[in-house]
């Protein structure tokens, strides 16, 4: 029997009376474009004249070499007009991200499946990839490997390793009354975002080069694009309207498409048009890094944490693409919300045979934490309570607020956070219930979990840390907006124009925000790190307070009253309590006056710095929080599995849109609880990814979301001084799926009567739970 | 061939003739509100409505347009998103249903979300009384649409407000007239008979005896029913399919009989037309018509194709198995029946000599002393492929099981049936410990595979299992699949 989602939610927050202004819960600005079908995305854009469809001819095996590639039946299949390959490309062949080691096209090495070795471009989309099944390529292959653990005993490293100490974690493991140890794997993820990788390069004046791309970094795109082709950046122009979907999967991922578009481009002089086939896009774009983690706790007969070793290994695939700050991250999150005395963290970047792998929704945060909340449950199984109380013994609080990478947990938001939801979701009383009904029932076993999340907001390397916007008035008062963030669903843009509405105090309507553009707003920040609003919104405050403030001097000036009694509200610009002039007609008398009616505007956080090198710093501005209590119910004879319940507590700080804000945290959550249950990536013996369609990975369907998901917003402005004291929500509610596999350990620990805590490797699929209710069954025979 | 593209009547001379009706759509049309999201009928982003008459009324379908062939919808209205709105300043009631309860994100994968919701919205009064609940028919009609953003839950509460506050859209208003247009093409519908020399077409056969002289003339053509698997082969594969003979407007293949002893199901039936027969006379297979591919899917796919397809882990032929079905084959030579556990003959490999089709499948009706369990595990409830399917049919007297027939999927290279574990079954009390032998007995009927979905020995102990589950579920009125607690309230 299926049964239908019963939510609750608290839109407050909003005390503003126009709609439109910050706090209320307008629609997604693309809302209406949406269900009409009318919001464009790069596949959708009218096609320029001439334009070819590319498609990739990609390795058939995972490692070796070329040892030789005959593309002339490619050449001359039908409507194919031109092939390129390595030696064509007149810049850059090596389009890294950050470190080299990303080969745009290679025509020797082969480290991954599917790696690009020419593209074809036809009068058609469909005769290009037709085409491309016609290479006839030799290859040398070797054995590849796959194995994390077989890496790091090989020393097969992408970078070096790193390690985070406070105190003398040896030597308090050796004095701890408790000790345990364990190890854990925990499983990549494929980003499933719904629009696939797609560019189109349209050739300009003078090698000039114009790029449409599904990117959550134009300034990359344009600085890759550039290179390929040999030309300054001023050369290249990025356009970004909208993603169907980025979660990181686009944030460096997005730039080979372009860049082969690009060049083919530039080859042929015509317009062309690079979209990968789903299954392209699964074998050849990176995942979230699959991890192997262990620790090693030393704690009190209270369960309390004296000591952690512990250990982080990020599968990073065959270059370093992001891994470095991925890995890092992790590490930053291997305390998770929990005080760790002594401490000893190392995180590992190790190389293996398989496609890239890149950022996704948490950039290895996720992974990090699985390891301490895995150890908050083993801990309460050997002491023998609940793991709520293990988890609120070890939360940082007075004098125990300095995390392993030094910085001061300054707010103990997470206390009052999880006492509050402790209450509303009746956790003790369930608890009990729980308890009995395991106790009646000997097949199907419920469980039972409240997990924290507290996320580092800011980007990890500090001069990511900037924005730009750009905001022109018109004469008609109508005012045009454009900032360095791209909008993937997030809805960005709707909170941007929010912030620039209720500065200058008129309708949202007024607010025109336009494609993300490196010709209008330069060398920006990818979309990435939970930023965007903190970011971009800050930056287009600023701009906006800039335009403000040039016309109230006008106003202030011609009305002989002081700047600080002009107000603007309603779309109108009053001088006192009985006059005022609209928007509009300021805005043209301030042009005839000659007032400069566009501006910039730019942001740079605040109070951040590291110093990586003694891992020591404020990495983040602040703390993202939040908790979540899921209930699930298990088959102990197939390992299938439901999650009943879910009822989230979250901290976005003074939410700038509550419905956007919700809409964030039960996607988030519903796209952790993937990662962490169903969706299996799998790969052969010879490196080839198996699970490479829809059909054979699985993101959640409807029928996942819990039937009962009670999501709501903690009521607390943020402390620091964010744009309208909000905090960032796109990454941290992700996290808080993590409570939906603590809850599956919870019902199959039922089965010992909680006494084994299970190893659960994730994703736990129906047969992973399985396999880990066979082994306590066996274990207790 | 003629169709309505929304309002827009539109007649077609030449088509390739395995365009997709998605193709169609972005590439000739450019009508770009239709996505792509897989191309392979996993996501639901390209979800269309067919309307169709049906009884006098117009009936709704949703389906997946990235895998239907364009020759499919003849004489059909196709309505997309950009046909919903009555004007360009008004939304739709399902439309402004979505962006009312913040049911977008990225937008993506909205239009199929829309064109599903319109569905539900059409769906005819009686599923209302089947008594299935709004939260059933909500996750019915959206278990085929992905969406990556929202988590679903706005999308359940527009789907909630659209079922509460119903009213006649433009759609019903004109009802009337779109019946007059489609069964105007309908009359005027010529049997277009390929040419011998034909080297490439879409033929339509409107009856048995046409489509056997087509397959006896073009034995390299290949028969369509739904699509919904052969359209991969164009989509991933990209095989170019020169010769397709369509089967959904042979009248005698869309029958459904019911005799005092059988059911007869017309091999172009499709799931969504067999549904309320089979749920009638089989209630245990509810839990898997819901569960077999998406209700997409289900509008499109046929039980014959699913039999003839021979796929291993095909959902029905183990069912069928399990319930002794029967298949009716003809060809131009005559006409035979088969027992269906003589039909799979290896990996995708069946008894259909060359030229012959499935006409019907035939189902015996269950006895008052027959015990039917269907289970399908895979990862994901909603659309997923079974790792195993197990249907397991008993006869039980007096607490001894009398005779046995268990059908697997996924547990070899064709669906098959377990002769071991059936012979080691009879004559044994239907307790844990009388079915222990057989449990055992699995292992020498099957030897399992380990692939993308499960491994051997998760297949191996989970049939097992499921034996177990069944006998446990015969002494027990509740359920105890996890699925039925979805809704928990102990």
């Amino acid at each position: 029997m299926r049964t239908l989602t019963d939510s609750s939610h608290t839109l407050s927050l909003s005390d503003h009376h126009q709609p439109g202004k910050v706090g209320h819960s307008v629609a997604h600005e693309s809302g209406h474009q949406h269900v009409t079908g009318s919001a464009r995305y790069v596949d959708d854009l009218p096609e320029p004249k001439g334009v070819l469809f590319a498609a990739i001819v990609g390795s058939r095996i995972a490692k070796g070499r070329i040892r030789s590639m005959d593309l002339s039946a490619v050449m001359t299949a039908p409507d194919v007009i031109d092939v390129l390959t390595l030696k064509d490309v007149p810049g850059h062949t090596d389009i890294g991200p950050v470190f080299p080691g990303d080969p745009v096209l290679t025509s020797d090495q082969i480290r991954y499946a599917g790696q690009p070795i020419a593209l074809v471009a036809a009068r058609t989309e469909k005769a290009a990839r037709k085409a491309a099944l016609l290479a006839q390529i030799e290859y040398q292959e070797v054995a590849s490997n796959l194995d994390a653990e077989q890496a790091l005993s090989r020393q097969h490293f992408l970078r070096p390793s790193h390690r985070m100490q406070r105190g003398q974690c040896d030597q308090a493991l050796k004095s701890a009354p408790l000790t345990l140890s364990a190890t854990q794997h925990v499983g990549g993820q494929e980003h499933l975002y719904l629009e696939g990788q797609v560019s189109m390069a349209i050739p300009g004046e003078e090698g000039e080069m114009m790029i449409f791309t599904s990117s959550q970094h134009p300034t990359e795109v344009q600085k890759l694009v550039a290179e390929v082709l040999g030309i300054p950046f001023s050369k290249v122009t990025v356009d970004m309207r909208r993603m169907g979907g980025g979660f990181g999967g686009k944030e460096t991922q997005a730039a080979p498409w372009a860049c082969l578009a690009a060049l083919m481009a530039a080859k042929t002089g015509l317009p062309v048009k690079l979209r990968l086939p789903r299954k392209d896009d699964m074998v050849m774009t990176g995942k979230r890094h699959p991890f192997v983690n262990r620790y090693h706790i030393g704690f009190d007969q209270q369960g309390q944490i004296l000591a952690a070793d512990i250990e982080v290994i990020g599968n990073g695939g065959h270059s370093p693409d992001l891994t470095d700050a991925i890995v890092d991250r992790a590490m930053f999150h291997a305390d998770n919300a929990y005080y760790l005395p002594q401490v000893d963290i190392r995180g590992h970047r190790v190389a293996t045979d398989t496609v890239s792998h890149t950022a996704f929704r948490g950039f290895g945060g996720p992974q990090g934490m699985m390891i301490i909340e895995r150890a908050m449950d083993d801990i309460a199984r050997v002491i023998g309570c609940d793991p709520l109380d293990i988890r609120k013994r070890n939360l940082y609080g007075k004098g125990r607020d300095v995390t392993p990478y030094h910085q001061t947990v300054e707010y103990q938001t997470l206390t009052r956070l999880i006492d509050q939801l402790e209450v509303s979701s009746h956790y003790r009383s369930r608890r009990v219930k729980i308890k009995d009904w395991n106790h009646t029932s000997p097949i199907l076993k419920r469980g039972l979990a409240l997990t924290p999340v507290k996320f580092g907001i800011s980007f990890t390397l500090q001069h990511l840390n900037q924005a730009g916007a750009l905001i022109h008035i018109y004469t008609d008062g109508s005012i045009q907006l454009n900032h360095g963030g791209t909008e993937m669903g997030q809805g960005l843009h709707t909170k941007v124009s929010q912030i620039v509405a209720t500065t200058l105090g008129v309708d949202l309507d007024n607010i025109r925000i336009t494609a993300t553009r490196t010709d209008k707003v330069p060398n920006t920040s990818p979309t990435a790190a939970s930023s965007g609003t903190d970011l971009n919104g800050k930056a287009a405050e600023n701009a906006a307070l800039i335009l403000k403030q040039r016309l109230s001097k006008f106003l202030a000036d011609q009305q002989s009253v002081p700047v600080t009694e002009i107000r603007f509200e309603n779309n109108r610009v009053s001088w006192n309590t009985e006059d005022s002039i609209s928007f509009a007609e300021l805005v043209q008398q301030a042009y005839v006056a000659r007032i400069s009616l566009s501006a910039t505007g730019f942001y740079r956080t605040p109070k951040i710095w590291y110093d990586r090198d003694k891992a020591q710093g404020r990495p983040f501005f602040y703390f993202a929080n939040g908790a979540a209590v899921s209930e699930v119910i298990v088959d102990t004879l197939t390992g299938e599995y439901r999650v009943l319940r879910t009822d989230i507590l979250h901290d976005v700080g003074r939410s700038l849109n509550p419905a956007i804000d919700i809409g964030q945290i039960e996607g988030g959550f519903i796209q952790g609880m993937g990662w962490l249950t169903t969706e299996e990536l799998v790969w052969n013996d010879q490196g080839q990814l198996l699970s490479n369609s829809p059909a054979t990975y699985k993101i959640p369907a409807i029928s996942d979301t819990p039937p009962v998901f009670n999501v709501q917003l903690f009521e607390q402005e943020n402390d620091e001084e964010t744009v309208y004291h909000s905090k960032a929500v796109g990454e941290p509610p992700f996290m808080l799926a993590i409570s939906v596999w603590s809850a599956l350990r919870d019902a199959i620990s039922s089965i010992s009567d909680y006494q084994i805590s299970p190893d659960l490797d994730t994703p736990a699929t129906p047969e992973r739970v399985l396999f880990a209710v066979e082994k306590i069954k066996g274990g207790r025979s | 061939m003629q169709f309505l593209l929304n309002q827009t009547p539109i007649t077609l001379t030449e088509f390739a003739p395995d365009m997709t009706l998605l193709e169609y759509l972005r590439t000739e049309r450019v009508q770009t509100g239709t996505k792509e999201g897989c191309a392979s009928g996993d996501c639901g982003a390209c979800t269309v409505v067919i309307a169709e008459p049906l009884n006098g009324m117009l009936h709704y379908r949703s389906i997946n347009a990235c895998i239907t062939y364009l020759g499919a919808v003849e004489n059909c209205q196709v309505i997309t998103v950009e046909g919903l709105s009555p004007n360009r300043s008004e939304l739709h009631p399902v439309q402004q249903a979505m962006v009312e309860q913040h049911g977008s994100q990225c937008g993506f994968c909205t239009p199929g979300f829309v064109m599903s919701l319109f569905a539900l919205m059409h769906q005819p009064k009686q599923h209302e009384s089947t008594g299935a609940s709004i939260a059933e028919r909500i996750n019915t009609a959206l278990g085929g649409n992905l969406c990556r953003c929202t988590g679903y839950r706005p999308i359940i509460d527009a789907a909630q407000q659209i079922l509460t506050h119903q009213t006649d859209d433009q759609f019903d208003l004109n009802a009337s007239n779109t019946l007059k247009q489609l069964h105007a093409f309908i009359s005027d519908l010529q049997p277009k008979v390929p040419a011998l020399s034909d080297q490439k077409f879409f033929a339509s056969p409107t009856s048995i005896n046409l489509l056997l002289q087509l397959l006896a003339e073009h034995p390299d053509a290949r028969l369509v029913a739904g699509a919904t698997d052969l359209a991969l082969e164009t989509t991933q594969q990209l095989h170019f399919l020169p010769k397709l003979i369509y089967t959904g407007n042979v009248q005698e293949l869309r029958q459904i009989e019911i005799s005092e002893q059988q059911i007869t199901l017309g091999a172009a039936v499709t799931y969504s037309e067999a549904e309320a027969v089979l749920i009638d006379h089989f209630p245990a297979i509810n839990g898997l018509l819901h569960r077999l591919g998406s209700l997409q899917v289900r509008n499109q796919g046929t039980i014959g194709g699913n039999i003839a397809n021979a796929s291993p882990i095909g959902d029905m032929p183990p069912v069928l198995l399990a319930l002794n079905a029967t298949l009716t084959l003809r060809s131009v030579e005559g006409v035979r029946e088969l027992p269906i556990d003589q039909f799979f003959v290896d990996y995708r490999q069946t008894a259909l000599a060359p030229g012959e089709c499935i006409e019907s499948i035939t189902l015996p009706k269950l006895s008052t002393d027959s015990f039917l369990r269907i289970y399908k595990l895979s990862k994901r409830l909603d659309d997923d492929i079974s790792a195993v399917c197990f249907a397991i049919h008993l006869n039980v007297h007096n607490g001894l099981i009398q005779s046995a027939r268990l059908g697997l999927g996924g547990m070899a290279a064709t669906p098959a049936r377990a002769h071991h574990a059936e012979k080691s079954l009879i004559g044994k009390p239907i307790t844990p410990e009388g079915i222990y032998e057989a449990q055992q007995a699995l292992a020498l009927d099957f030897t399992p595979l380990s692939d993308v979905r499960a491994s051997a020995n998760y297949r191996l102990l989970s049939a097992k299992n499921l034996l177990m589950r069944a006998v446990l579920e015969y002494t027990q009125p509740r359920s105890l699949e996890v699925m039925h607690y979805a809704h928990f309230d102990g």
